[in-house]
Parts: structure tokens; sequence; C-alpha cells
């Protein structure tokens, strides 16, 4: 086996009494596609802040490559090449559509010595940040302030601030929950477009079974904070428990 | 099909609300520039070079408040080091552009070490926490002061002389007798050198924030105050952010409390550190709008007008009414604090985003 791209050992946190992510020990591999499912409490957005940093575990350690990260902060990680969009939604809500892109090119590519000039005059970061928002549909709207975006495209400044990050490890976070029918396919084909570089790390916390089938390599499943099924698409939605557990909650593919 | 679900708005509307403040921030500019000339009396001046001051002043804790989103109660604290560093050297030494140079440059240094402590130190934790610890080193600062009396001069504060080319008697241009040279009557002497001092001061110190919110480092800032953990995920280190731009506008603080130390001859509490100024500056970044810092010329020009000169209109609104009943009662000059509150009430009401922020907003694409 190669190096995984990144891993996760013992992986656990504690809130009071309650155990939300326990124990979760598993390694992903550069070009592989894990979909992470789990009912609503399982765990899987409290796995993700553990490992892009937002929170701290109580036990075990998060792996980036060979590098032991878990002390690191959630900007020593982007920096290090872990990329995460977020389930709510995040942005800088009184800055433009296109301020927000610029600023995750801006921290990727970093000013150097023309930290004193004006950030307008920063064409090349101006541009760069203008493919993304054309990629994910949002030009037109780039001079609005974020907060006036309709939900649909705010999920997608979501995606195009993560791809702005262009990580060696994207991690989404139900990325396109809340959207509609028709809207949600943009975010769809961006995945698969991330998808074809052999090199890219992918997780994927969706629900949308037919976005599963086609998107997916593998699917892990957490089942309150335990790690209960890890494997190929069809194996995994074929186990009884996660029959149980997942098909279950079916009714979340309405959303 | 990203368009169609935004309400119908043009895509650009003419920003007028922001060219009017643009025209309002270039008229006071060009009275300021030219106050020496267009307004003579002594008062006048004073009031001119406080605006001046103060301007850097609120712009400078803007950065900080309206930016950032950080909350400092040593601004004043900052501008007291600036200018009691340059005011101590001046009465040691003194009137010479040394002690100017290395007492002030001694107390913007003081002010930056203070900072980089202050924000290294607590920058971390919560908001409140952040402005309770600057709350304590203000007032310790203030009891320092105070204490040591030999030095400060305590309560009272102290005088001392500004280089010969500030002062009254010199002759900046003479004419063929020796005499001042007079410019639209207004001799050229070194009241006119000071003012000029304090206004070029203030002018490069403004144009150097105006850079700094307009760099990449400005929406750095913005991003902070929106939603720091986003802008911690994206890859900013928003603690060394955070501890520069305190660093920054403490040490603009700083240099204007030199300036201000040098312009007075004075310096005492009363102008350097007292909280009355924290409170001052709080209420004209409010008035003026907080996170534009163009707003601070706005807020400090209303705000100070008002303090001046709300006196002396109620003297004339008081005689003016002098017939009816309970009107010039209501109006006697005593009772300026009383409406200087009412006028802040009804900005912050009908400008909630401050005269700049609110102005700003209209007609424009936000
Ligand atoms: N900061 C927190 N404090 C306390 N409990 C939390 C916190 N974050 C998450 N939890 C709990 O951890 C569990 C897992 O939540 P989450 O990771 O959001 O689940 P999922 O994303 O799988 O729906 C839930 O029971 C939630 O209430
Ligand atoms: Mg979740």
């Amino acid at each position: 086996m190669p190096t995984p791209s990144l891993r996760t050992e013992n992986l656990t946190i504690r809130f009071g009494g309650h155990v939300a992510v326990d124990h979760v020990t598993c390694a992903f591999q550069p070009g592989e596609l894990t979909v992470i499912v789990g009912p609503n409490g399982a765990g899987k957005t409290t796995w993700f802040n553990l490992v892009s940093g937002q929170l701290k575990p109580s036990e075990g350690k998060v792996f980036k490559g060979e590098h032991d990260i878990t002390g690191q902060s959630p900007s020593a990680r982007a920096k290090a090449g872990i990329g995460r969009a977020f389930q709510l939604t995040n942005l800088f809500p009184k800055l433009s559509v296109l301020e927000n892109v610029r600023l995750v090119v801006q921290a990727r590519r970093g000013v150097g010595p023309r930290a004193l000039s004006r950030a307008a005059a920063l064409t090349d970061i101006r541009d760069e940040a203008m493919g993304y928002l054309e990629s994910a549909r949002l030009a037109d709207v780039a001079d609005y302030p974020a907060a006036a975006l309709p939900h649909g495209d705010q999920r997608k400044l979501e995606v195009a601030m993560l791809i702005a990050m262009q990580p060696d490890i994207f991690m989404f976070d139900e990325p396109t929950a809340g959207m509609s029918v028709d809207e949600a396919p943009v975010i769809l084909d961006l995945i698969a477009a991330i998808k074809k570089d052999m090199a890219k790390t992918i997780l994927l916390v969706e629900h949308k079974m037919d976005v599963v089938r086609a998107l997916a390599d593998r699917i892990i499943v957490l089942h309150n904070g335990e790690l209960v099924a890890d494997g190929k698409p069809d194996e995994v939605m074929a186990l009884p428990i996660v029959r149980e557990i997942y098909l279950g909650v079916g009714a979340e593919d309405e959303e | 099909m990203s368009v169609s679900s935004i309400p119908a708005t043009p895509a650009r509307r003419i920003p007028v609300g922001r060219m009017a403040v643009y025209a309002i921030v270039f008229g006071i500019g060009l009275c300021l520039a030219f106050a020496p000339f267009l307004f003579k009396d002594v008062r006048a001046a004073e009031v001119a070079a406080r605006i001046c001051i103060f301007i850097v002043l609120v712009a400078s804790y803007d950065l900080l408040i309206g930016y950032t989103g950080i909350v400092s109660f040593a601004h004043t604290m900052f501008f007291g080091l600036g200018a009691y560093g340059a005011a101590i050297a001046l009465k040691a030494w003194g009137p010479g552009w040394d002690a100017i140079l290395i007492g002030g440059g001694a107390g913007v240094l003081a002010a930056l070490v203070l900072a980089v402590l202050i924000g290294l130190l607590s920058l971390r934790v919560k908001a409140i926490f952040f402005a309770m610890v600057t709350l304590a080193a203000a007032s310790v600062m203030l009891v320092l002061a105070s204490q040591l009396s030999d030095i400060t001069g305590g309560e009272d504060g102290f005088t001392y002389q500004a280089p010969r080319l500030f002062s009254p008697a010199f002759k900046l241009f003479e004419d063929a007798d020796g005499k001042v040279l007079r410019l639209f009557e207004v001799p050229l002497n070194g009241k006119v050198a000071a003012y000029y001092f304090v206004f070029l001061s203030s002018f490069v110190l403004f144009l150097v924030m105006m850079r700094i919110v307009a760099s990449p480092m400005g929406t750095v800032l913005q991003a902070i105050r929106e939603n720091e953990m986003r802008a911690e995920a994206i890859g900013y280190k928003v603690v060394a952010y955070r501890t520069a731009i305190f660093c920054i506008a403490a040490v603009i603080a700083a240099l204007i409390g030199v300036v201000r130390a040098v312009w007075l001859k004075y310096t005492g509490p009363e102008v350097a550190l007292s909280f009355h100024i924290m409170i001052d500056i709080l209420l004209m970044v409010v008035i003026g709008g907080m996170g534009t810092i163009i707003g601070a010329v706005i807020g400090v020009v209303v705000m100070s007008l008002a303090q001046f000169y709300l006196k002396d209109l109620m003297q004339v609104a008081a005689d003016a009414t002098s017939g009816f009943p309970l009107l010039p009662d209501l109006l006697n000059p005593d009772r300026w604090l009383l409406w200087l509150g009412v006028l802040f009430i009804l900005l912050v009401y009908f400008f909630p985003a401050g005269i700049a922020g609110t102005l700003m907003k209209k007609g424009s694409v936000r």
C-alpha cells in the first residue's frame, strides 16, 4: 500500500459524557472518492471538524501523508492542503461574492511584496477567482454581497471557495443540501471534474442515493460516532446494519 | 439561471450616497487644508487642529473596531504614550527636533511593545476579555501618569516649548522691511507652520490608513470581522492579523499623540490619556460610521463642531427666543450637554450605520 494521503487513528472527541466521534481509524488514498454516510448526529461533521482542525480531539491523531498534524491550527492545515466546505453555509456575508473567492486565492498564493498595493490592482488573483466563479456559474452575481444570494447560490459559492483552495484533500459536507433538483448538478459536475485528477483525495458527506452511486469509489458508514462499515459501494449498501441505519433515514433524500 | 433568483435590481445603480460622502469629505479636507486662511480667530485654529488630530485617532480606532471587530479601550493609552514621550523630552532637553524625534520615538516604541504584548497575550481570548485587558492596561497607565508626577506633572500635566519654527514670533517669510509676510492678511508666522505640521502629519497618516484598508490585508481584516472561523479555515492566521492591526493602530495613535503634544505645548491626562477622550473616540466612530475610515472625518467634524460651538449657538437661540416662555430656559447654554445627547440619539436613530456608513448604502448595489 502507498502512504495514504489522509489518515485518522483512534480519533475521538467527547462533549461532556457524549462521545460524538468514537475511535475512528481509517485511511484515504489519492484518486479515491469516499462518501461518508450515516444518520443525522452520527458524527460526520464533527469528524470533519477534527480533520480540518476546527476541533481538537480528546484522543487519537490525524495524519496528512506522513505528517502528524493533530496539533496544527486550521490555517496551517489549510496551507498544508486540507480543504473544507461547510454544511452550514459559512461565508463572509457582507463581502462580495468575488471577494469571498478572492480571499481564498490570496490566502493560497500569498501577495508577497505586493502587500502594500491596492487589492483591486492584483488582477492575477482577481482573474483566477473569477475563473472559479464562472465554473460555479456565479460570475453574474460576482459583485453582490454573499448574504444577498439565494440559498442555492450560497451553496455553490461554498463549493467554489473550496475549489479555489486547490487542496490535496477535498472535504464536502452535504454540498447539495437544500438545493433544488436543477441546481444540484452544477455542484456534482464540479466534484466529478475534481475526481478526474488522480492526485486528489475527495471526502463527501452525502445522502442522495443517485449521487452516491454515481460518484463513490468507496463508502464509509458512521453511526453514533463509530465507524461501522467501510468498503465498496455495493458491498456496503448491502450490509444489514447499513440498510437498517442508513436506508431507515431515506426520508432525507427529499430534503 | 443564478441571476433570475436575485430580486430584480439593475446590475449597478449609481452610487449617489457614496459620491455624496466623498464630496462632503473632500469639502472638509479643503476647509482643513486652508483653515488658517479661511478661519482667522485663534479658537478656530484650535478647533481645526484638534479635528485633524482626532480624524487620525478615530480612523485608527476604526481599523480595530470597524474593520477587524476588535474592541479596545486602550487607544488613548497609545495616544498618550506618544504625547508624553515627546512632551517629557521637550521639557527635559528644551525645544528641539531631537527631543521630538527621540522622545516621540521612544513613546511610539513603547506603544508598539505594549501593543505586541497585549495582542499576543490576549487576542486569542474572547472579545470581552480582550476589552477588559485593554481597560485594565489603560487604567494602570492613567494611575502611573498621575503618580509619577515628578516626570509627568501628575493630574495637572505640564507645559513646555515647541521648536522655534512653531512659535508665533517666528517669521516664515519676510518682506523687504523685515516684517513677516502676509498672505490674504494672514501673517505667515510660526503658528501657521505649526498648523501645517499638524495638517500634513494627519493627512499623511490618514492616507496610510486608506491604503491599509484598500490593501490585500484590508480585505482579510474585514473577513476576520465577518467570519473569523472561515478566515482561519481558508488559511489566514487570525491571531497574527489581529495582532498586526492592533500594533499598526497603536503606532498611528502614538504618532498623532506626538503631533498633539507638539501643537498644544501642554500635555496632561485630560488632553492625552483620559477616558473622556476614549468616549469621544467611540462616539465619533459611531456617528461617522464604523468600518468606513472616511466616516471618521465626518464623525469628528460633527462632534467637534457640536462640542465647541453648540454653546454659542444655544446662546444665540436663547437670546432670540427670550420673549417666549420656557424656550430660553431650555436653550440655556448650560444645558448644552443635554442637547448634545439629543443630537447623538437623533444621529444614531437616523443613521444607524453612522453618517458615512448609512449614506454610502444609498443607491449602491449593496
Ligand atoms: N460543539 C458541540 N458540543 C456538544 N455536542 C456537539 C458539538 N458538536 C456536535 N455535537 C454533537 O455530536 C453529535 C454529532 O454531530 P454531527 O457531527 O453534527 O453529526 P452529523 O454531521 O453526522 O449529522 C451530535 O449528537 C451533536 O449534538
Ligand atoms: Mg453534519
